[in-house]
């Protein structure tokens, strides 16, 4: 276990991204981004394909090595872990941090309660003796054991999946498949809950049920969530804080209603006519150099809205 | 012209017989290519070292006949594996037909025909082989008798996982008492159905178990699996002859030894996966091969070395005042060592079915299936992926080193001629057929496979008849073996038991599907 001192993370942050870079080749997809999570919150990254989403996802949990930066998180305990120094599953196992996939990545032959058991195998484990415990059939292990389901039969009611407890996993529908790959996620104890996209693929009514439960993660546990998002009835629903990302870069950061009226957000998912992209560039520069004075950034960017506002409906 | 054109369109029948007619012909013709020079036109070195051509155009005639009637059936009957069933009738009415009328040409010659036994003889075995074909296309195609199978199946399973455990551990220890009192008329007879049939088949079960945890529950496909057996049989050989050390002292060490050697190749090749792990597993086992051939001082080359024989409790197995006949005052047999072999590998692999269960059942077991399924996902949930794979190669060679050991003792020396590569490929075949994770299955392919195999030494030679004076039936075992083996993985994909038993359950225990698990690609 690597428990570091470094310089004092502010005391509601969990994770602290720190210049963070990931090239691969010549190719950069993430470039100096920092940004942080707070404890307790939901935060969404959002920005348009290929803007580097997976990419941060992938390097806070260990399956991308960034090429530069720092990525601090810090438990409940007062542990901090330096996460681009950690293999990928001490992540998990340390660090507590979850994650699930864009594509889910659920054992399908394995039934809906052994995927939740599966990624309570680490306590489970200890609790086997190293499996030799577990062979004699010890009651420290039983007890253990008998928790375990019960720990995933309360998930599996949160859910709603216990009539299919003890079908497969791959015969479950898309939208249960998704619940359940953020149930086994919940499973490890994380402190940190990362969720690439959680909501693609669902129809409305699952999106509202995905919405319910991220909520109720929120206000019944200690988790806080990090979520790779596209579809903004879920952002804008359930998030405390939202970030934006363009060409691996942060464009915005902010509370949902401010980056709703952000114009650059706007101009990176709408994109922008060439007599207003001075305008724009202009309005970039100063975000950047971070020189211009509040107000007048604000009436420059609610005039670059209007304007924005106006071509989108002719 | 144009009438014939019409017909051809207008009639379906006709067309489906004329197109499976030209498709006879064309097969006829390529088989005609094939054979013309192999089968028609042989050449032969006679005993002056001179090349001599042999003409059979009989055998050609027969062979190309029998191709296109083949190919003319199953287009005819709308192909598929029940025209292929249909293909062989015509196939194997003309090649018996043929070989009949050269046995009475050869007899009438000869002068020395005896119509009456001979016909008669032919007759069964034709008839033999025609029901055997007609129940397999009977079963095949008859909704109704597989619906029938599969209920009576569906019905007697509950009581049958019940109780079958107990069942098959009774069956088990009786088995040599049965074969003694009923079957054989002295003990010495005793030797083919507990040594050749009862003991071999068990090593093999032992071996798929182990190989199991690897393949079958862990998905890294293991191609060099003989090497722990290997490892198994030389550690006590070496052991006992230079240390003295017991088989039963051997035992448990040759299974820890076999267990370092699983994490030693097991380290290195983590990191591949699928075909390259197969291809590096299979190298290693070739490299412990060869090391044990040429290592001559160690090993004792290609004359293998000596191996002490297990002792009851220390009453050794020998003629004379300290055996373990004269122990209990009885006539010396060899046989009482074959018997006591049986019960021992009986009561290791009781030991090691109820050790898997467990596993199984335990986190360790359960993550080693998880892999199969998803590394990633098993990354992502905080599963150190390494020391899960390693567990899995460390304990799957240690039941090789195990069976290792047993067959050893059994033997009486150690040899590398039995830890070739042919035996990793049975032992690999023995739980795909089975159905990648299931004891049960593995056991029965075992039995099929092994127990087959010898059987197949048996088949009688009266198909002499038929196949010509120098057919020696056992030299077409591995023929039919693999044929058998075609169809069960036709029939069978996923082997014979495909679902798997979930390791816990919520509400009630299902078993799943074989189409939901994957096989793993290391």
């Amino acid at each position: 276990m690597t428990a570091y001192k470094q310089k004092p993370v502010s005391k509601d942050m969990i994770l602290k991204v720190e210049h963070l870079r990931m090239q691969f080749g010549g190719l950069v997809a993430i470039d100096d981004l920092n940004f942080d999570v707070e404890r307790g919150k939901i935060t969404a990254i959002i920005g348009p394909n290929g803007a580097g989403k997976t990419t941060v996802f992938n390097c806070i949990t260990g399956f991308y090595r960034p090429t530069g930066g720092m990525l601090t998180l810090k438990r409940a305990n007062g542990e901090m872990h330096r996460l681009e120094r950690l293999a990928n599953f001490q992540i998990t196992k340390k660090a507590k941090v979850a994650r699930t996939f864009q594509n889910i990545r659920l054992f399908n032959g394995l039934t809906v309660l052994e995927n939740l058991l599966v990624a309570q195998h680490n306590r489970l484990m200890r609790a086997s003796g190293m499996s030799i415990f577990g062979l004699l059939g010890l009651p420290g292990y039983k007890h253990a054991a008998k928790n375990a389901i019960e720990n995933a039969g309360a998930w599996l009611e949160k859910i709603k999946l216990v009539d299919r407890a003890d079908d497969p996993a791959g015969s479950l529908p898309y939208g249960d498949q998704r619940r359940l790959e953020i149930a086994r996620a919940m499973c490890t104890d994380p402190e940190l809950l990362c969720l690439d996209e959680p909501a693609a693929g669902l129809n409305p009514r699952e999106s509202l049920a995905l919405n319910e439960l991220l909520l109720s993660i929120r206000s019944e546990t200690d988790t806080s969530i990090l979520l790779i998002e596209h579809d903004m009835s879920v952002v804008m629903e359930i998030s405390d804080h939202i970030i934006v990302l363009e060409y691996g870069s942060k464009i915005s950061d902010g509370t949902p209603d401010n980056i709703r009226n952000d114009p650059r957000v706007i101009a990176a998912y709408l994109g922008v006519e060439d007599e207003e992209m001075d305008e724009v560039e202009e309005l970039l520069d100063e975000a950047k150099g971070d020189a211009a004075p509040a107000g007048e950034t604000t009436d420059k960017l609610d005039g670059t809205t209007v304007s924005i506002e106006k071509r989108s409906r002719p | 012209m144009n009438t014939r054109m019409e017909n051809f369109c207008t009639n379906p029948a006709k067309a489906r017989f004329s197109g499976a007619l030209f498709q006879g012909i064309c097969t006829a013709f390529i088989a005609f290519l094939l054979f013309v020079f192999i089968v028609g036109l042989p050449a032969d070195l006679n005993i002056h070292n001179e090349l001599q051509i042999t003409p059979q155009f009989g055998y050609l005639f027969n062979y190309v006949l029998i191709a296109g009637a083949g190919r003319f059936t199953w287009c005819y009957s709308g192909g598929g594996i029940r025209g292929a069933v249909l293909a062989f009738f015509p196939g194997i009415i003309l090649f018996i037909a043929y070989r009949a009328w050269l046995y009475y040409i050869s007899a009438a010659v000869a002068g020395n025909y005896v119509f009456s036994i001979q016909f008669g003889q032919l007759a069964i075995t034709a008839i033999m082989l025609a029901a055997l074909l007609a129940a397999a296309w009977l079963f095949l195609y008859s909704s109704r008798i597989r619906s029938a199978i599969a209920g009576n199946i569906a019905a007697i399973t509950p009581a049958m996982q019940r109780y079958a455990p107990g069942m098959i551990i009774a069956l088990l220890l009786i088995y040599p008492v049965f074969i003694v009192t009923f079957v054989v008329d002295n003990m010495a007879q005793s030797q083919k159905w507990i040594d050749n049939y009862a003991i071999q088949i068990l090593i093999y079960v032992m071996l798929a178990w182990g190989l199991n945890i690897v393949v079958g529950l862990a998905g890294l496909l293991d191609l060099g699996y003989v090497a722990f057996y290997a490892v198994g049989a030389y550690t006590v050989a070496l052991l006992g002859n230079h240390f003295g050390f017991s088989f039963w002292l051997c035992l448990p060490i040759a299974g820890i030894f076999a267990a370092l050697w699983g994490v030693m190749i097991g380290f290195p090749v983590l990191r591949l996966r699928g075909d390259y792990l197969a291809i590096v597993t299979l190298a290693f086992g070739e490299i412990v091969r060869t090391i044990l051939q040429n290592w001559t001082p160690v090993t004792g080359g290609a004359n293998g070395l000596f191996v002490k024989k297990a002792t009851f409790f220390g009453i050794p197995f020998e003629r004379g005042p300290n055996g373990f006949a004269a122990f209990f005052g009885m006539k010396f047999q060899a046989a009482h060592y074959k018997i006591f072999l049986y019960y021992i590998i009986v009561t290791l692999l009781i030991l090691m079915a109820w050790i898997i269960t467990r596993l199984r059942r335990l986190p360790i077991g359960r993550v080693w299936e998880a892999l199969r399924e998803d590394e990633i996902a098993c990354r992502s949930l905080g599963i150190n992926t390494v020391t899960a794979k390693l567990s899995a190669f460390a304990t799957g060679a240690m039941f090789g080193g195990f069976a290792g050991a047993f067959f050893a003792a059994r033997q009486g020396r150690a040899d590398y001629t039995s830890f070739v590569f042919m035996e990793s490929v049975i032992v690999l075949a023995i739980v795909v057929l089975g159905g990648m994770g299931s004891l049960s299955g593995i056991a029965i392919a075992a039995i099929v496979m092994i127990g087959g195999m010898e059987l197949l030494r048996e088949i009688p030679s009266s198909l002499q008849m038929i196949f010509g004076p120098d057919f020696r039936p056992e030299q077409y075992r591995m023929l039919w073996f693999g044929l058998a083996m075609v169809c069960v993985m036709i029939l069978k994909p996923r082997g014979f038991v495909s679902s798997r038993t979930p390791s816990a359950f919520l509400n009630r225990k299902k078993a799943v599907p074989g189409h939901f698990t994957v096989e793993g690609n290391g």
